[in-house]
């Protein structure tokens, strides 16, 4: 796995949390940091491709272990 | 990127309605889009400061129940506040936020906030028990936003 800057966990959390936590994690970000984030929600996968199409964020990798996602977002 | 506008309509101010337009308001405003609500009728519930969102089985039927209780029995007192007890226990075990949650969520995110003036009038709301960062206005207040939105949603 890639380096990263910082990191959320928002396991436990379902839809929309992960997502606006993960935005407020990234507004404490420089362009170019990288976050890593770790949720349980299913939903999180499609939400996080989606979140990042539209905001500009390049999601760097997204992948399933154990019942959890992880996914690694570069701030744009 | 241009901003993107979504314009909600908001008229439902039981415990599960009130989710849909503070969800899609919170998210839209993460993904950067400028949002405005406006809040109507029994919507009006959500702005105050002290949230008592209930919810009810009854007139319900898509409910889903974990067992089968007769239309009757779901009027005798009491079944209201059982059904809002059961139900915030389940979505707290979901992980399911609260709706004082995400509407700080979409405070915060600098959603803003209409209360329809004509309702708030209708149903003897006061100010001081609304929110205080909150808009008053009218039909015409809305359209003022929602002519220029990419999304308008009516919940």
């Amino acid at each position: 796995m890639a380096d990263f800057d910082s990191e959320l966990d928002a396991s436990g959390l379902n839809c929309p949390l992960p997502i606006l936590r993960a935005k407020k994690a990234l507004a404490a970000l420089e362009s170019g940091q990288v976050l890593h984030i770790i949720a349980t929600d299913p939903g999180a996968i499609k939400d996080f491709q989606a979140f990042s199409k539209q905001t500009g964020n390049e999601l760097m990798e997204s992948r399933e272990e154990d019942g959890k996602f992880y996914f690694l977002i570069k701030k744009g | 990127m241009s901003e993107k506008k979504l314009a909600i309509i908001a008229t439902k101010g039981t415990l599960d309605w009130a989710y849909p337009p503070l969800i899609l308001g919170s998210t839209a405003a993460a993904l950067g889009y400028e949002v405005e609500i406006f809040f109507t009728f029994y919507g009006l519930q959500l702005l105050k400061k002290d949230l008592d969102l209930k919810m009810s089985s009854l007139g319900n039927p898509a409910m889903p129940m974990p067992m089968p209780v007769p239309v009757l029995m779901q009027a005798l007192p009491g079944m209201e506040a059982a059904m809002t007890m059961m139900m915030k226990a389940k979505m707290q075990k979901k992980g399911v936020a609260s709706i004082d949650e995400l509407r700080e969520l979409c405070i915060e995110a600098e959603v803003k906030m209409i209360a329809c003036q004509m309702t708030v009038d209708l149903f003897d709301f006061k100010p001081s028990e609304l929110l205080d960062n909150i808009e008053y206005g009218g039909a015409a207040t809305f359209f003022e936003f929602a002519g220029k939105s990419d999304v308008n949603l009516y919940m």
